[in-house]
């Protein structure tokens, strides 16, 4: 009797995608789906996709999908959840998206613990309009628009999961890569945590995925990996930031 | 709340929130800004009574986003703003329509441009009845000129969003707003659900995923789909409203909507009195624009108007445009966010019609 050992997630559709050769947006669209299979919620699930190159994400999830105006997924979302609290809602936005013309949606979604699930995909730079410089590329990168290297006049790349976390409404907050093996199996682990804690209905979750973009960065998909752990990781700590499950309540003493 | 068709009065901005809860709304998403600031306040107070929800987002651009979302998730839902912030809300509506979702926003608009003052005015026409987002769109554009007319067109503009998978505006101003008049409500009405809605995004069980977006990379698709909402605008210029009064023996006709046109039509009652033959024409519906009716006032022999607006001139282009050429087109208008006053509008008319009285 044979074992299937491998296949496709129930919760992806059977497309090609358009995304390049060795871009990790595959492997993290994979593991939402198999979180999304393995937790059951396929059926009860309404996706939010952004602007960037994971704007088509509504072609690859076998769910509902609405797309939204660049930045704006959290509050999408927010009306999508306010609407039909037993749905299961996330957005999939890149660090662009988020971190740039995002910052006021996605900070009072998570002041508002919102309970939603929202992964920013954190590959420092713009993919789809053709790699310029994002709001977490890193000093001295060359990009589209700092073609001398990032300097000073152009801020410091900042860190939003960290600023997530400070949220009172935040109950999950992660940092992941998914450069190697290993840590895809703990990337996967976070999301499942989060839409886990979105199903409880306890608070805002986020879980930024540190990832490659062979070709915006110039580099092979190897090279570009490591990229994301040799240069990315000292500026980009990873870990649960914040995890309300974890937490003593306040007042008492461990 | 009042008991139905009973006689209550209500201030213009609260009067058009128990209307939109009448016509099944329970969910509004909005932002503070004067002179529309009532329209919140009462809706986090009389939401919770309806098992609704009241959201005060973060800024205009997320409340109309949170619009989006529920309107995807196929709820009745309604955002309010005032000039600057409804500025703010073009993108998401424009979303909206390319997406093919339906909502009511709405602007109480005060004097501009920029932050411009808290006083009524008129100057966002252009913006409402034009586009004011970008892309090739049309909206229906309804603008009440009593209490009662605002919620009778709030109830209306639900049933139209709906009818048409269209975001509906509902164009008052600060002092349609502010005003309190006596008024009649609806029976109370829920939600006809996502249930209702073919198209609505509530998780795919037992179907086929559900997409709702505006991006179609492929010219030829791109194209194709804007043919289809032009002929869906195309049918939605049926949806043309507008009042015609003392229009029937008039040598002249006063054009104006909204607040102007309740000056105007104290200015027309006085010069009747004074034996002028002038009529109002008043636009309910700014888009569609009542061109052939204004157009038949021509064929019947008028060939003069004078347009009024609380602005520097924005109405009074689609007045031309219905008569191309047939008729004199004058006009009259105050900025500023000042009203003009009835006095005013007559000396204009003398000044229109020479001075002379049958």
């Amino acid at each position: 009797m044979s074992k299937q050992i491998a296949g496709k997630p129930e919760s992806m559709s059977p497309v090609v995608t358009h995304y390049c050769p060795g871009c990790s947006h595959g492997v993290v669209h994979r593991l939402v789906a198999e979180v999304l299979d393995e937790l059951g919620l396929r059926e009860q699930t309404v996706g939010v996709a952004s602007v960037g190159c994971s704007v088509l994400a509504y072609n690859y999830f076998e769910t509902d999908f609405v797309q939204a105006p660049h930045g704006r997924a959290p509050a999408v979302a927010t009306g999508v959840k306010r609407a039909n609290p037993n749905a299961c809602v996330f957005t999939y936005q890149g660090d662009g998206d988020m971190a740039a013309i995002g910052t006021s949606e996605v900070i009072h979604a998570a002041v508002r613990g919102e309970k939603i699930t929202c992964i920013m995909y954190n590959n420092s730079i713009y993919g789809m309009t053709g790699g310029q410089m994002s709001p977490t590329t890193l000093m001295g990168a060359v990009t589209a628009t700092t073609p001398y290297g990032r300097g000073p006049e152009a801020g410091m790349p900042y860190r939003m999961a960290e600023i997530l976390a400070t949220t009172p409404g935040a109950a999950y907050v992660a940092r992941t890569h998914v450069a190697d093996v290993g840590n895809i199996v703990k990337t996967k682990r976070a999301i499942k945590k989060a839409f886990e804690l979105q199903m409880k209905g306890v608070g805002f979750t986020m879980v930024e995925v540190l990832g490659n973009c062979p070709t915006n960065w110039g580099l092979t998909p190897s090279e570009s990996n490591k990229y994301v752990t040799g240069e990315m990781l000292p500026y980009f700590p990873l870990g649960e930031l914040k995890d309300v499950t974890k937490e003593v309540p306040a007042g008492v003493h461990a | 709340m009042a008991h139905e068709m009973e006689l209550t009065m209500v201030k213009g901005n609260e009067a058009l929130g128990e209307a939109a809860i009448r016509a099944g709304c329970r969910f509004f998403f909005g932002y503070p800004i004067t002179p529309q600031s009532e329209l919140p306040a009462y809706m986090s107070r009389r939401m919770p009574e309806v098992n609704g929800t009241y959201l005060q987002a973060e800024s205009e651009v997320a409340a109309v986003n949170m619009v989006l979302g529920a309107a995807a998730a196929g709820v009745r839902v309604m955002t309010s703003s005032s000039s600057p912030g409804y500025s703010l809300k073009q993108e998401g509506i424009s979303y909206m329509i390319g997406s093919q979702l339906p909502a009511v926003v709405v602007n109480v608009m005060r004097g501009g441009p920029g932050l411009g003052n808290i006083q009524p005015a008129q100057g966002d026409y252009w913006q409402m009845v034009k586009g004011g987002g970008h892309g090739d769109y049309r909206m229906i554009s309804l603008a009440p000129s009593t209490v009662q007319e605002l919620v009778n067109l709030t109830v209306q503009a639900f049933e139209l969003a709906d009818k048409y998978q269209n975001p509906v505006g509902i164009l008052a101003d600060g002092l349609l707003g502010q005003t309190m008049e006596p008024v009649r409500f609806p029976e109370i009405k829920e939600d006809p659900g996502p249930h209702t809605k073919p198209w609505a995004l509530t998780g795919c069980k037992g179907r086929g995923k559900r997409i709702h977006t505006s991006l179609e990379l492929s010219p030829e698709g791109l194209e194709k789909h804007n043919i289809k909402l032009q002929a869906k605008f195309k049918v939605m210029e049926d949806e043309v409203q507008f009042e015609a009064y003392k229009c029937e023996d008039a040598d002249l006709i006063v054009v104006a909507y909204g607040t102007a046109a309740r000056v105007a039509r104290a200015a027309v009652d006085a010069a009747r009195q004074l034996g002028l033959n002038v009529g109002l024409f008043r636009p309910i519906s700014l888009w569609p624009f009542p061109s052939a009716a204004l157009s038949g006032l021509v064929d019947r022999g008028v060939t003069r108007f004078l347009d009024v607006e609380m602005s520097a001139g924005q109405m009074v282009e689609d007045v031309q445009l219905a008569v191309l050429g047939r008729a004199k087109v004058d006009f009259y208008g105050r900025t500023g966010g000042i009203v003009p006053t009835p006095r005013e509008i007559l000396n204009e008319i003398q000044k229109v019609m020479g001075g002379e009285a049958k």
